[in-house]
Formats: C-alpha cells, sequence, structure tokens
C-alpha cells in the first residue's frame, strides 16, 4: 500500500502524498507548479487548450498520448511523465520542431489556443517515424478548437514537423524515461485519506472490487472523461475515488479466436485497432468518439457503465451481440449488453458492483455489419442518431438475424426489434421487407426533441440509415452511400 | 499553396509588405504569452463568481444570501445595493444594462448576485448556495415572439429609395421568400476575465480582456463613483474577442473592481465556458421577409424587404449591428428601387451584441440568397444573375444609403476567381455526377462580398498613438487598438519600425492602456491598422520632423539629405546609429517623445435622411465553394474552396492570409454547425463546446486555396494603400451556404428550397423533404 502518487517532471521525480480526491491536473500545473502555459478554454475536455502530454510505458513502451488536463484527476497520472507546453524548448530558447513549425507557418493568431494544439502535434510527433498524412494531422487535433486561423496553417505546421526524421531531446532522453517510468511502475494499491474521503487506485482487480464491495458509494474513476465533468461543471462533491487505471489486469483485451475480451482499463485508444480489425465501421466509429485526448484517457467499459442513452460504442456493442461481465466482490457475472441498460440513468448494476470487462463476439461468414455516427460536426461530437446493424446472411441471401441496435433514440441505446423481426427470413434484396422494415421501426422508438436534434429528424435519420445499412449490405459500394468513412479506404487505418 | 504565390504582385519595403509572423508567435507557441489569467496573483488575491437569475422573465422576490456568505471561504457577497455609483454597463449610457439586477429579471443567466471567495472554486460552489425567489412572467423567446408582442429595444427604420411595392407590382416577375438566419456564439478561447487591484486614493487598476478599454473605464468610474481618471485599463492581449468583448467585457470587469472595492484586496473574475456562453451576447439572429421585382432576365426593379432582428433585452450596440445589416443587405448589388426595413425586437434573452461583420453577414447572406432564388426562378446559373446585378458605372452606382460605389473592382476580381477556380468546367462536371448519383449531391457557388470600412457611428473614426524614441534607437510603441489575436500590434510596430528604418526587434510593443493614451474607441469595424497605424506614423513623424530640424541646425543638412534605413540614419554622407543620433538630439534638448492622432477624412452619415458617405472604402472578395450533401441524412462535406480577396497593398501578407481563412472558417462555422438552441423557458441549451459546435480541423477543405487580389492598392490614402481585412473575408462563407442550396436544387430544379441557417444536417433534410414533397416518413 502505497500513500502518495509519483510522477515525473522534466527528468525527476514527484511524490505527492496530500492530494483531494478530485483534485484536478490543469489545477496543480497552473496553480501550485505556476505553469500557466497550459490554459482553460472549457472546462470539459472539448476544446483542448489544456491539452498535456502524457509518458507511458504501455507494454513495456514509451509512448506518448494527449490528454485534456482540465478533466483528468491528479491521481490517474501516477506513474506517468507529465509534459506541458514549457517544456519542449530547449534550455537555450530553441524551439522544439513543432514550435519553430507552428511559427514558421503562421500557425497562432490569439494564442490561447496553441499551446493544446502544441502538445497535440508533439504527440503526433512522437506517435510515428513516417510522414504524416493530412488527415492523420486533422485526426490527432481533432480534440483541439481554434476560433482564430481556420486551421490550415496549423494542419500545414503539423505535416511540416511530421514530414522527416524525428530526433528531439524527448527521443534522446527515451532511454532515461523508460527506466524511469519502469522505477515508478508497480502494482502497489494507492490509497490517499481516510474512510470518508480518499483517493484509491488499487493495483489489482481483486482488491480493486473488495474496495468496491466495503465502499460502494465510491465513485468509479477509469479516464474521468466524464466524471471530470461532474467535477468541474456540476460541482458535485465527490469524496471516494476509486480509480482503476493501475489495476494492470484489467488493461487487457484477450483474443479468444472468436471473441474479444476488452477490460475495464482498456482504452478507447487501445481498443481501437481491435475494433477496426473486426470491421472497418467500428474502427471508424471510434475515430470519431471524441478525441484523441478522450479516446487517450476514456475507456470502452466506462462509455457502458455510464449508461447515456447515446453512448455510440453500446449500440454498437448491441448489435454485435456482446455481453458484459460484472464484478462484486469476487461474485462474477455476465449479462446480454441490452439488458445491462434499464432506463434512463439506471443500469442493472448492483450497489459495490463494478462493470469489469465486455465480450465481444467478431463477426463471422455471414455477417454483414454497418454502423453510422450522425452528428451536427463531422469530428468531436456527440451523436444524434447513432445506428449499428448485423445482418446475418445466409449463402441463398436470406436474412436469418437481424440485430439493429439505436442510440439518441430511446432513454437507452435500444435495440428495433420490429425492424428487426420484419427482416427475419426475408431476402436481402427483397424491398418489401425493407418496406415492412421501415414501417415497423416507426413503432419501435419515440424519440424526443432536444438541442442536437428534433424527434422528428431522429425517427427520419433512423429510417435513413437503416435504409443506408440494406443498400449498402445489398452490394452498393461506401462511396456512393457516404461522404466520410469510406469502408474501402478506412480499412487500412487513418492513424 | 506556397505565401509566395499568394502575395504575387506586391514588392515588400523594408519591414512593411513583409510576410512577418505575429509578435507574440514564439511567446504563444512556448506557453510564454501572458493572458490575465496566468498574471502571478499579487498575494490576498479573491476570486469573483457571479450568480445568475433562474427564470427569463419576472420579478426578483427573494434572495436569501445567508448559506451562500456561510460556504467555505467565502469573504464577500455583492448585490445591486453594493454599487456606490451607476448602476449600469450600456454602451449608451441609457440605464437598460444592470450590473446586478435588482429587481426586475430580463434573461434566463441574468447576474442578481456575486459571491466573492478565497478561491475560484469556493465561489463557484458558493454562487450554487443562494436561495432564490421570483415571480415568472411570460418570457418572449424568439422574433417571432417578440413581432407577436410588439417588444422593441429601438424603432423601426428604413432606407427607402423610390416605391418599391409600387415598382414590384410593374416587374415582369415577382419574388417572395421568407428565411431565418441563426446567430452565434463568439467562442473566444479566453473566456471573460477581469482582475481588479485597488491602488490608494481608492483609485482602481483593471486588467480586462476587453477590445475597448476606455468602455470599461468609463463604467468601472460610473459604478464606483469615481472620475474616470481614477481608473485605469490595462490588456496587453485577449485570447481573442471577435466582438464579444467590444461592449460585453465590462460587466466581468465592474465586478472585480466592485468587489476590490469592497473588500479592499485584489479581485478576479473569470467566467466558467458554460456561465460565459449564458451570460453573454451573441451575434443577433434575424428573420427575413423579401418580395422583389425582376425583369425576365434576372435584372432587379425593385427590392422589399423586412429584416427582424432578435436583439435581446437591451439595446447594447443593437442600433449600429442591425443599420449595419441595412449598410450591406445590397451587397454587391445595384437596387434601382429598395425599401429595407429593419425591426429590433426585445427578447428576454441575452442581450445581442457585436460580431465580426457586425449585422453586415446577415443583410449580406439576404442579398445572396436572392440571387440564389432569382436565379433559380428563371432558370438561368446564379453566377450570370449574380453578375448581372453589379454595382455599375455612373446610373448603376448608388447604394440604398445614397453612397456611390467608386472603387468597384468586383467585375475583374470575380473573372479571375470564375476563371482560377474553374467554376464552368465544374458546373458541367457537377450536373454529370449528380445525373449518376442517386444518394449524394453536389452544388457549387461563387459569391462575392463588398464591405464597407468605417464605423458608421462617425465619431469612432479616430485614433492616438504614442511613441517614445529611447537614447539607446530603441523604440516604445503604444496606441489605442487592442490585440486580440488579429496581428493589429505587428503590422503598426511594422509601420513604426519601417519609418524609422529600424528591424522590429528595435520597437517594444506594450499592452494597450487608458492611461497611455485616453478616449480610445474600440478595436472593431475592422479599423484596428487603418486607424491605429496612421496614428502612430504621425507620432513617429512628428518625432523625426523635429529630428529633421534639429539636423539643419546642427549640421545643416537638409531633411531631403536625411534617410532612416537599415538601423541607420544617413545625414548627408555620414551614417550613424540611430541611437546615437538620438543621444546627440537628446543633449541638445530635443523632445523624443511625441503622440499621433488620427481621424478619418470623406465620412459623413445622416442617419435622419438615411444619407451621406458612411464608408471611406470598401473592401472585396469573392469565394467559390463546393459541397456534396448526403440527402439521406443531411449530412455536408466541403470539397473545395477557392477565395480571392482584395486587401489593398498588404501591410503583413502572412496575417492578411491568417485573417482571410479564419474568418471564411467562422463564417462556415455561424453557417453550417453553430445551432444556438433555446428551450421554451428561455434557456440556452447550447452552452458548452459539447453542445455548440465550431468547426474543427476536418471540416476544412484540404482543397483550400486563397489568393490575394492585385487591385493596385486601396484607392483612398488608407495606411500605406492597404485594406481592412478583420471582418469581410468572414462572408465568403455565404458561397458554402448557396452551395448547399445548389445541391439539394439538383433534386428539383427550378424549385427553390427553404433552407434556413445554419444549415445542419436537420435543416438540409427539411429543406430536401420541402423540395421533394415527400412526407419524411
Amino acid at each position: 500500500m502505497r500513500h502518495s502518487i509519483r510522477f515525473i517532471r522534466n527528468g525527476h521525480m514527484v511524490e505527492l502524498d496530500n492530494i483531494a480526491p478530485t483534485a484536478l491536473l490543469l489545477d496543480y500545473l497552473r496553480e501550485v507548479e505556476g505553469a500557466t502555459g497550459t490554459k482553460e478554454g472549457c472546462g470539459e475536455g472539448d476544446c483542448g487548450a489544456c491539452t498535456v502530454v502524457l509518458g507511458r510505458l504501455r507494454d513495456g513502451k514509451l509512448v506518448y498520448e494527449a490528454v485534456n488536463s482540465c478533466i483528468q484527476l491528479l491521481g490517474q497520472v501516477d506513474g506517468a511523465e507529465i509534459i506541458t507546453v514549457e517544456d519542449l524548448a530547449d534550455a537555450d530558447g530553441g524551439l522544439h520542431p513543432v514550435q519553430a513549425a507552428m511559427v514558421e507557418k503562421h500557425g497562432s493568431q490569439c494564442g490561447f489556443c496553441t499551446p493544446g494544439f502544441v502538445m497535440s502535434l508533439f504527440a503526433l510527433y512522437q506517435s510515428t517515424d513516417k510522414k504524416v498524412t493530412r488527415d492523420q494531422v486533422n485526426d490527432w487535433i481533432a480534440g483541439n478548437l481554434c476560433r482564430c486561423t481556420g486551421y490550415r496553417p496549423i494542419v500545414d505546421a503539423g505535416m511540416a514537423a511530421c514530414a522527416g526524421h524525428r530526433r528531439d531531446r524527448f527521443k534522446g532522453a527515451a532511454a532515461d524515461t523508460t527506466g524511469l517510468l519502469g522505477f515508478l511502475s508497480d502494482t502497489d494499491d494507492i490509497f490517499i485519506g481516510d474512510e470518508n474521503s480518499f483517493f484509491a487506485a488499487p493495483g489489482t482487480l481483486d482488491s480493486l472490487a473488495d474496495l468496491y464491495e466495503k465502499h460502494p458509494t465510491a465513485t468509479i474513476v477509469a479516464g474521468a472523461t466524464d466524471v471530470g465533468l461532474w467535477v468541474t461543471k456540476q460541482f458535485r462533491t465527490l469524496p471516494k475515488i476509486i480509480h482503476l487505471g493501475r489495476a494492470r489486469d484489467l488493461d487487457r483485451v484477450d483474443d479468444t479466436g472468436f471473441e474479444l475480451i476488452i477490460g475495464a482499463g482498456v482504452t478507447y485508444a487501445e481498443a481501437e485497432p481491435h475494433f477496426r480489425a473486426l470491421d472497418p465501421d467500428l474502427g471508424e466509429l471510434l475515430r470519431r468518439l471524441g478525441s484523441k485526448q478522450v479516446r487517450a484517457s476514456g475507456t470502452i467499459c466506462g462509455n457502458i457503465a455510464n449508461g447515456s442513452p447515446i453512448g455510440d460504442t453500446p449500440p454498437a456493442l448491441i448489435s454485435l451481440g456482446a455481453t458484459v461481465e460484472l464484478r462484486k466482490g469476487k461474485r462474477v457475472r455476465t449479462l446480454p449488453i441490452e439488458e445491462f441498460y434499464v432506463d434512463y440513468g439506471k443500469q442493472n448494476r448492483a450497489p459495490g458492483e463494478l462493470v469489469s470487462a465486455v465480450i465481444v463476439p467478431k463477426l463471422t461468414t455471414g455477417h454483414l455489419f454497418r454502423c453510422y455516427k450522425i452528428t451536427k460536426r463531422f469530428d468531436q461530437d456527440i451523436s444524434s442518431v447513432m445506428g449499428a446493424f448485423r445482418f446475418t446472411v445466409g449463402d441463398d441471401g436470406t436474412i436469418s438475424e437481424a440485430r439493429i441496435a439505436y442510440g439518441g433514440m430511446a432513454a437507452t441505446p435500444r435495440r428495433a426489434k420490429g425492424a428487426e423481426g420484419a427482416l427475419h427470413g426475408a431476402q436481402l434484396r427483397d424491398s418489401r421487407a425493407w418496406a415492412r422494415s421501415f414501417a415497423a421501426l416507426r413503432e419501435d422508438f419515440t424519440p424526443i426533441d432536444d438541442h442536437r436534434a428534433s424527434a422528428r429528424y431522429r425517427a427520419e435519420t433512423a429510417h435513413a440509415l437503416l435504409g443506408k445499412a440494406l443498400i449498402e449490405a445489398a452490394g452498393t459500394t461506401s462511396a456512393r452511400t457516404r461522404l466520410t468513412g469510406f469502408r474501402e479506404k478506412v480499412a487500412n487505418g487513418s492513424g | 499553396m506556397d505565401l509566395a504565390d499568394i502575395i504575387a504582385g506586391t514588392t515588400p519595403l523594408a519591414v512593411v509588405r513583409v510576410p512577418t509572423p505575429h509578435d507574440s508567435a514564439v511567446k504563444h507557441v512556448t506557453g510564454k504569452a501572458t493572458y490575465i489569467d496566468d498574471i502571478r496573483e499579487p498575494s490576498g488575491t479573491l476570486h469573483v463568481a457571479p450568480g445568475y437569475a433562474p427564470i427569463a422573465a419576472g420579478r426578483l422576490t427573494g434572495l436569501d444570501l445567508d448559506p451562500v456568505l456561510k460556504a467555505p471561504g467565502v469573504v464577500a457577497v455583492l448585490t445591486a445595493e453594493d454599487i456606490p455609483g451607476i448602476n449600469d454597463i450600456s454602451p449608451k449610457g441609457i440605464n437598460d444594462d444592470p450590473v446586478i439586477a435588482d429587481e426586475r429579471i430580463m434573461f434566463h443567466g441574468q447576474v442578481i448576485f456575486a459571491v466573492v471567495a478565497e478561491t475560484r472554486d469556493q465561489a463557484r460552489r458558493a454562487a450554487r448556495l443562494a436561495k432564490v425567489t421570483t415571480a415568472p412572467s411570460m418570457p418572449v423567446i424568439d422574433v417571432d415572439d417578440a413581432l407577436i408582442a410588439g417588444t422593441t429595444v429601438l424603432p423601426d427604420y428604413a432606407f427607402e429609395r423610390g416605391n418599391a411595392v409600387d415598382e414590384i407590382g410593374r416587374s415582369p416577375k415577382e419574388i417572395t421568400g421568407e428565411f431565418r438566419i441563426g446567430g452565434q456564439e463568439h467562442f473566444y478561447l479566453e473566456g471573460q476575465i477581469a482582475l481588479a487591484i485597488p491602488a490608494e486614493d481608492g483609485d482602481m487598476l483593471v486588467h480586462s480582456s476587453t477590445q475597448h478599454p476606455t468602455e470599461v473605464q468609463h463604467v468601472v468610474a460610473h459604478a464606483l463613483k469615481l472620475h474616470d481618471n481614477a481608473v485605469t485599463v490595462e490588456v496587453r492581449r485577449m485570447g481573442g474577442g471577435f466582438g464579444g468583448k467590444e461592449s460585453q467585457a465590462t460587466q466581468w470587469a465592474v465586478l472585480a473592481a466592485l468587489a476590490a472595492r469592497k473588500t479592499g484586496r485584489p479581485c478576479k473574475l473569470r467566467l466558467d465556458r458554460d456561465d460565459d456562453m449564458i451570460m453573454t451576447g451573441k451575434r443577433h439572429d434575424f428573420r427575413v421577409d423579401y418580395q422583389v421585382g425582376i425583369a425576365k432576365d434576372g435584372l432587379l426593379r425593385a427590392v422589399d424587404v423586412t429584416m427582424s432582428a432578435r436583439c435581446g433585452y437591451s439595446e447594447d450596440l443593437s442600433l449600429g449591428v442591425v443599420d449595419r445589416s441595412m449598410f450591406h443587405a445590397d451587397n454587391a448589388y445595384f437596387y434601382p428601387i429598395a425599401k429595407i426595413l429593419t425591426k429590433r425586437m426585445r427578447t428576454n434573452t441575452v442581450s445581442n451584441t457585436a460580431f465580426r461583420g457586425f449585422g453586415g453577414p446577415q443583410g449580406m447572406l439576404f442579398a445572396e440568397r436572392m440571387m440564389d432564388h432569382i436565379a433559380y426562378s428563371i432558370g438561368r446559373d446564379p453566377l450570370e444573375v449574380r453578375k448581372a446585378n453589379f454595382y455599375a458605372g455612373a446610373g448603376r452606382d448608388r447604394t440604398p444609403y445614397g453612397m456611390r460605389v467608386e472603387d468597384n473592382i468586383l467585375p475583374e476580381l470575380v473573372g479571375e476567381l470564375e476563371r482560377t477556380s474553374e467554376y464552368w468546367e465544374r458546373r458541367k462536371q457537377i450536373a454529370d455526377f449528380n445525373a449518376t448519383s442517386p444518394v449524394l449531391k453536389k452544388g457549387i457557388a461563387l459569391t462575392p462580398v463588398k464591405f464597407g470600412i468605417s464605423f458608421t457611428l462617425i465619431h469612432l473614426n479616430q485614433a492616438g498613438a504614442l511613441v517614445h524614441l529611447y537614447r539607446d534607437g530603441s523604440i516604445v510603441l503604444n496606441h489605442g487598438g487592442t490585440e486580440m489575436g488579429q496581428g493589429l500590434f505587428i503590422k503598426v510596430a511594422q509601420v513604426v519600425a519601417e519609418e524609422f528604418g529600424v528591424g522590429l526587434d528595435k520597437v517594444k510593443i506594450t499592452a494597450t492602456s487608458t492611461a497611455m493614451v485616453p478616449n480610445t474607441s474600440p478595436t472593431a469595424a475592422s479599423a484596428g491598422t487603418d486607424l491605429n497605424a496612421q496614428a502612430a506614423l504621425l507620432a513617429c513623424r512628428a518625432i523625426k520632423d523635429r529630428l529633421f530640424d534639429f539636423i539643419q541646425e546642427k549640421w545643416n543638412i537638409g531633411r531631403d539629405r536625411v534617410q532612416f534605413r537599415d538601423g541607420k540614419v544617413l545625414v548627408g554622407n555620414r551614417a550613424r546609429d540611430l541611437g546615437e543620433l538620438a543621444t546627440t538630439a537628446y543633449q541638445a534638448r530635443v523632445q523624443l517623445s511625441a503622440t499621433g492622432f488620427y481621424k478619418t477624412p470623406k465620412i459623413t452619415w445622416n442617419r435622419e435622411k438615411a444619407d451621406g458617405r458612411p464608408f471611406y472604402y470598401f473592401a472585396y472578395g469573392a469565394a467559390c465553394s463546393e459541397v456534396t450533401v448526403d440527402t439521406m441524412t443531411g449530412e455536408m462535406r466541403v470539397n473545395r474552396v477557392d477565395i480571392r480577396h482584395d486587401v489593398g497593398k498588404s501591410i503583413n501578407p502572412a496575417i492578411d492570409i491568417g485573417q482571410i481563412e479564419g474568418g471564411f472558417v467562422q463564417g462556415m462555422g455561424w453557417l453550417t454547425t453553430e445551432e444556438l438552441v433555446w428551450d421554451s423557458a428561455g434557456r440556452l441549451m447550447t452552452h458548452a463546446p459539447s453542445t455548440y459546435k465550431i468547426p474543427t480541423a476536418s471540416d476544412v477543405p484540404a482543397d483550400f486555396r486563397v489568393a490575394l487580389h492585385d487591385s493596385g492598392g486601396n484607392r483612398e490614402d488608407s495606411i500605406y494603400r492597404s485594406k481592412a481585412v478583420g471582418e469581410p473575408p468572414l462572408m465568403l462563407a455565404i458561397s458554402v451556404f448557396s452551395a448547399i442550396t445548389d445541391a439539394i436544387i439538383s433534386l428539383k430544379p427550378a424549385m427553390m428550397p427553404r433552407l434556413d441557417a445554419p444549415a445542419t444536417p436537420e435543416a438540409i433534410m427539411r429543406a430536401i423533404r420541402a423540395t421533394t414533397g415527400g412526407d419524411g416518413s
């Protein structure tokens, strides 16, 4: 048991033994360290002005990940190296290649978003030794908003800085950093505070489950991409925080050959290649979910446990026939993911019970899968409607099973049972069956009006997405039915 | 595209016309640029958080602040009673905009008290503990509500040339339309903030993120019952402004100053992003109703338009904003006969305010929508109809407000863009694509911009500057303009460096301060460089005149034989360091500091008669945009954008390109993804970036071609013959909106779809359903 957190700053270890459960990384940087280069733009992880980079060992390899420090709990950074915009230039003031490119390309105007962009581009710089594409840069800065430049010079700066051989002092110090991070990595349980108010980060699932059973009112935190907002926006008092990011046995994806078992610590970023391998649409779904910063912190299981009516991954997982694994103390149970969602804000989860994994069956012969995310803005936006479709089609063209799930159409992510039923046993290209399915879909849901979309648009779009899935499943290339995310292109990954 | 290609045709001088990086670029990228929240807080600094009205309309019947005062860290609370002076932040001093509402509640989010606490977190948490009781009344929320209720902030106002109704009746063809234009949140990345530091004699130093330090000074002085000379307002830089900090930075500065006065300690107020979006005004949203009479070929005969704007609960800057929507309701087109009527509706929503373009974009969107409507109705290409209706020579050069358009370069500019964008070839390719693509439909549009430069409130067209030359040859520059990212400071510094023949490293840019240059105008109306660079130039020339006189007296060398260049002063045949000359002049008791003052010539405006020359000149540009629309979902992508824009002879092409691209993308956001939604109780539902979507990098097309138009320079005697560039490019984005219309039209030619802005996927689907006549199910 350790009663402190430890991280690396500028090559030195910092140890803090007195942190509030919901202390935030950004406040620590700005108010304790006085490192004011990192800015607060929105306090909810959407604008990226607070972006910092965390160096971590993943599978023993040093990786640099951009995160939103405004909603990152300070306790989450245990075991990481924290890099802020002040740290990039050389001691003599020589600019880092991404900084120099930003100046050269006129990538800053008011400058307030600039530190965040610099850090996202820095993470991109570290992520590969290859020349990067415009799409890759766009993706790496999708979580950074700029209101002045129109982005063109920033993207140009990213492409220029990440065009050639990478050599910066972080590359030069990689061995030392790896050593330091290795020294910091242990499986001790962290507990700071007392029985009434604490930040805890157990080192194993067993001790995590025990602690949560003992403190069922505690808040389980994985990436804090939502819990962070409970602190910054809702001013909730969360006296007991249990962070699951240190439990190594949760941070793994097991491939059994016919299914993926995704542990509760697996971030979107870590899951992305696995999902992309299942189906290009799943890869594209994850690419458009949140931003690099959000995907580096948030987890698939957090997305499930959170119980949002939209959720993005839950509709896809429902359609894929996934099951959730729940753990309370020593007891483990599983249930189909759609049964996990009871009602708005209510899940089939007992006090002290946590989502420990999600089990995702792979697609097999006969499965045709499609999913679509409809948003006002393409990148980093919450869906107004999210639709996921898995048709099981026999050699004779008969649909033996349709699993259709939507987000944004009801109080929880839910299956469209009527629309599914209308397709069972029908020929894939039978337009009368399609019409029956569309008609049944109208009865499946009673969506609501809100600021993302009206009930009518939701209903119409749900229909359109089912239509699109059927058209594509019947053989039309997605290049003729979609504006982005062509299956033929994204199959190879977009970085 | 290389900058060299973009700026072809402009010969750099030593410093001016060189594409120099922003003066703070290195500080931006290293995190060393100091914004107000980054200033090291003086010890004992307290934090202020506002508490706001939970209803949109009604009366405050009870406000129990005991739980707030008892909360941890709370030092004081502020209510209307704590204001010793005038409880009003209205720009015109008309008492319709309280700092803290005392009884009447006029919008959801109106400040009704403030908390002062040891930490920001404590202040914000405590602000939620007040027990507020209210007597709500029925709120007036949108323009339609207000039109029914008949609530206005100002009387209706019209430009009338001839009898439009009669002429439309006589025209061969009549077209009638209606549409809505949404508002826009500024979303400056740095939210509203002020730090007030009390000093001796009750004086107050206020660091405010404001585009208008002088107004903050006045309002703080009035609220605190001080003379203007007791309040100093300073701003080094803002993290974006876009008009949102022209009049509406004031309230937060006043609250910080009130708190500082009450507690005797430095006080800082930084609004949380959600509070900022709820409590500060936005671009005005409009309803537009129009009727036009045209000849068979689409040539306009008369235009009758009514534009009704949601002004919010108070007047704020609505007079100027809505007037400017009228000044641009013609955009680039000659209206032989016109009635342009505006209604300024009062609603129980936040008071709408300045936003880049200042009403101009809404007026211009109407003009372009009308052009599309005419073209599709008569089956001509919209570009042909646009060109046919352009302002031209005598007889077709008079605007609806009496000014003649004398510097029109649009025919040649648009002609160039038509060619370089390959408009006609692509028009054909798009038709071919659409013929074989049932789901995805493309559209293209080329739209012009003509934007009048000058404040239409004539007295604001003035500026002052202060320049010091030190004995080592270094220079301090100060002027009344503020830096919000637009590059004003570097442009003015370039002008000063050029004048003294030194490098930019010799010119120290300093924070805008009401103690340095008094009685300043807001940095707005795109006029920052036009005004302040001229003032700085005059200050430099005053110092140089004294040096010329001194040189004449000491060495008997006339000014025609003196040159300031390459960091030296060539006096006859001898080169001296500027510092050496300055030292010698100092020893001879020559004053090496000067002020400069500039006022824009030629401009006049008589609002009662709706006649005059309100603009010194016009800035021009045009854009061609191509989009693809998914007709099943309403999703839309911009495929390619070509821009040609007129900045005269650019002082800094790199900065100007940044303004053009940034303005375009901001305008594209306004017209596509940025949607403000209020619920029926008058609460803003889109008050954070999670729900209000400004463009991200991937919304900008990879194929984005921007060129500066070489027009030979401003025909008026502007600073280095440059042209203002802050606002005009925003309206280039109207081409995207028109291209979306064009894509929808392909479903049913000659059927003008009603499309409201912003063209979100849902708005596009509505237009598609209306066009195809489907019931949507």
